[in-house]
């Protein structure tokens, strides 16, 4: 990938990081640990990868966008705002009364959301729908959607996962957040969803493994999704729980807790530091 | 009243689906394993291209409606009223009913008169499930003749509706060349000023052979027909309490959450009156002929007419 966009993703991917924090320390609640875990790849997709527009989100043609693992809100909340949806300072309002921003994506009153989800296990079959679709008329866009390692414990994403492999939707591009957390412990432990490939592998779709915080190692996965036909594709992505935020790296505890003042303040310095390096770089 | 010719509405229903394709483009069906069942087969054997068998996963089929919804189609979604509104309730309340999405829900075999199949299979609990989602419409038809005209409804009204049909054959006693159907008006059959029967779906026929018999025995009964238990058109039922003074209410369905409750929530705020309610009591089914479980179950004339006689001696 050019050095010049790689630096530009990595700035916007910080601002997201600043974003997710706002949000959740000023609703005293939400999901931070699965949020900056996925905040590359959300960066990623709306600013270099897929076709929306912000000033007309509901133009048809576009590619659509499901946050499967919708606790994650806030991630997709941020990322939207930094891509100008509407305006960051919104997202102090995450999880108020009368703000928009819901505990979960609500596609009825929140610009650039495709798609309601929050209730795990769902928003990969909307995404099959939307990618069927097209098929069934010729459209061009592309879906793509974001599921948790912990949510493929659900029965209703094999579901899809049969399905889309039957109806050959080479339009949709599935990332799992191999992130290895979910709030009762690690992944393997509580019910385990490995092999995570193999799984995939067996159910019709083309694999592809990713690191979720190398834009190289993304772009690369997502340019080997568009040659493949007759099948969906899968992207299992290693990523960091809580990445970018030093004390919520790794920690289930940051699943769903909300930073205190002194913790919201040690965020936001390690954030602006690393956002300022990246700018002196420039 | 004179022998009419029978059909279950589930034959309505791949039917009128299949005769509507050619008017709504935007018309694609979906089942889940149940086609020759649900009779979304006729439609799939005319537009093989605008049906989509999702094998046996009702949860993943509303997900797949709701995507297909949210991209501008109108998908029929096609299951047993047992797995439609039972297991994937859940996806129906949070992917179709929460973002309001245009996805009609063709549930057949619904209630008691599954027959056979028994117990597992006989939903009596999905009008009660349906209606306690925000925005949802909730329609059962009583014939033939009302479910074509409420499939085009729904096709016409944007929103998420929940359609309810049978598996027996029961009498079409709708006039096809007059009836008009109206999302949410009940219909008013007979006059009456003694007694008013509030029916919906295969007891609507019910209702009407029980004022026959009421009629020859002094009673004069009102029936209602309500189609459209979702929004409930209150105000014939409150005009019909207020004129009779009496409610007895007949579905194939739980006497928990279904026409009756809804019956009562309103009656009991706007005129409170005595409601006696005919439906399924808090029981579960099990196998035997369609026809002799009604009966026994009381879905049928004789028990109104044993009902509405014991409840008039209460008045």
């Amino acid at each position: 990938m050019d050095e010049l966009l790689k630096k530009q993703l990595s700035i916007t991917a910080c601002k997201v990081r600043m974003g997710i924090i706002e949000g959740v320390y000023n609703a005293k609640s939400g999901h931070p640990g699965g949020s900056l875990s996925i905040a590359d790849l959300l960066t990623y997709l709306y600013f270099a990868k897929i076709n929306v527009y912000p000033d007309k989100p509901d133009l048809p043609d576009r590619d659509r966008f499901v946050l499967s693992k919708g606790h994650t809100a806030p991630a997709l909340y941020s990322t939207l705002a930094n891509r100008g949806y509407f305006d960051v300072e919104e997202l102090k309002g995450l999880r108020h009364v009368g703000s928009m921003l819901q505990g979960h994506p609500d596609m009825k009153h929140i610009p650039g959301v495709d798609m309601s989800s929050g209730s795990l296990g769902q928003g990969i079959s909307a995404a099959c729908g939307m990618a069927l679709s097209a098929k069934l008329t010729n459209d061009t866009y592309r879906v793509y959607s974001v599921l948790g390692d912990g949510e493929i414990e659900e029965g209703q994403v094999w579901e899809a996962a049969m399905f889309a492999a039957q109806q050959k939707l080479d339009n949709l591009v599935a990332i799992v957040d191999n992130n290895g957390l979910q709030i009762d412990g690690k992944i393997s432990d509580v019910c385990s969803p490995y092999p995570i490939t193999d799984k995939f592998s067996a159910f019709g779709w083309h694999v592809i493994a990713m690191d979720a915080h190398d834009f190289d190692s993304m772009d690369a996965a997502f340019k080997e999704a568009e040659t493949v036909v007759n099948q969906p594709v899968v992207i299992v992505m290693s990523s960091v729980k809580g990445k970018g935020v030093s004390f919520m790296e790794n920690q289930v505890s940051w699943h769903g807790t909300a930073p205190n003042k002194e913790q919201y303040e040690q965020a936001m310095s390690e954030l602006q530091a690393q956002l300022a390096e990246l700018e002196t770089e420039e | 009243m004179a022998e009419l010719i029978k059909k279950a509405t589930r034959e309505s229903y791949g039917e009128t689906l299949a005769e509507l394709g050619d008017k709504y483009e935007n018309l694609y069906v979906l089942d889940a394993d149940l086609a020759a069942a649900t009779k979304t087969g006729i439609f799939k054997k005319k537009f093989p291209d605008r049906h989509i068998d999702c094998g046996i996963q009702e949860a993943n089929m509303m997900g797949v409606a709701a995507g297909l919804a949210a991209t501008g189609k109108i998908p029929f979604a096609s299951s047993f009223a047992m797995f439609a509104a039972g297991r994937a309730y859940e996806i129906v309340r949070n992917s179709i009913g929460y973002p309001h999405l245009n996805v009609k829900i063709g549930a057949t075999h619904a209630g008691i008169s599954v027959g056979e199949d028994g117990a597992t299979h006989q939903c009596n609990e999905d009008i009660a499930l349906m209606r306690t989602i925000p925005g949802m419409t909730v329609i059962n038809p009583a014939d033939d003749v009302e479910a074509r005209a409420a499939i085009e409804a729904a096709i016409q009204y944007v929103g998420p509706v929940y359609m309810r049909f049978g598996r027996l054959a029961t009498p079409i006693f709708n006039d096809k060349e007059t009836y008009k159907f109206e999302l949410g008006k009940g219909v008013q059959l007979t006059e009456g000023s003694d007694v008013t029967i509030v029916a919906t779906g295969l007891l609507v026929y019910e209702a009407l052979v029980a004022a026959e018999q009421l009629k020859n025995d002094g009673i004069s009964t009102r029936v209602i027909n309500i189609h459209t238990i979702k929004p409930l058109d209150e105000e014939i039922i409150v005009k019909a309490a207020r004129e009779t003074g009496l409610v007895v209410t007949a579905e194939e369905h739980s006497v928990i959450g279904g026409l009756g409750s809804a019956v009562c929530d309103t009656l009991s705020a706007n005129c409170p009156t005595k409601v006696v309610k005919i439906g399924v009591n808090d029981v579960f089914g099990y196998s035997g002929p369609a026809v002799q479980l009604l009966k026994e179950f009381g879905l049928c004339s004789e028990n109104i007419v044993a009902t509405v006689k014991e409840a008039m001696r209460g008045k």
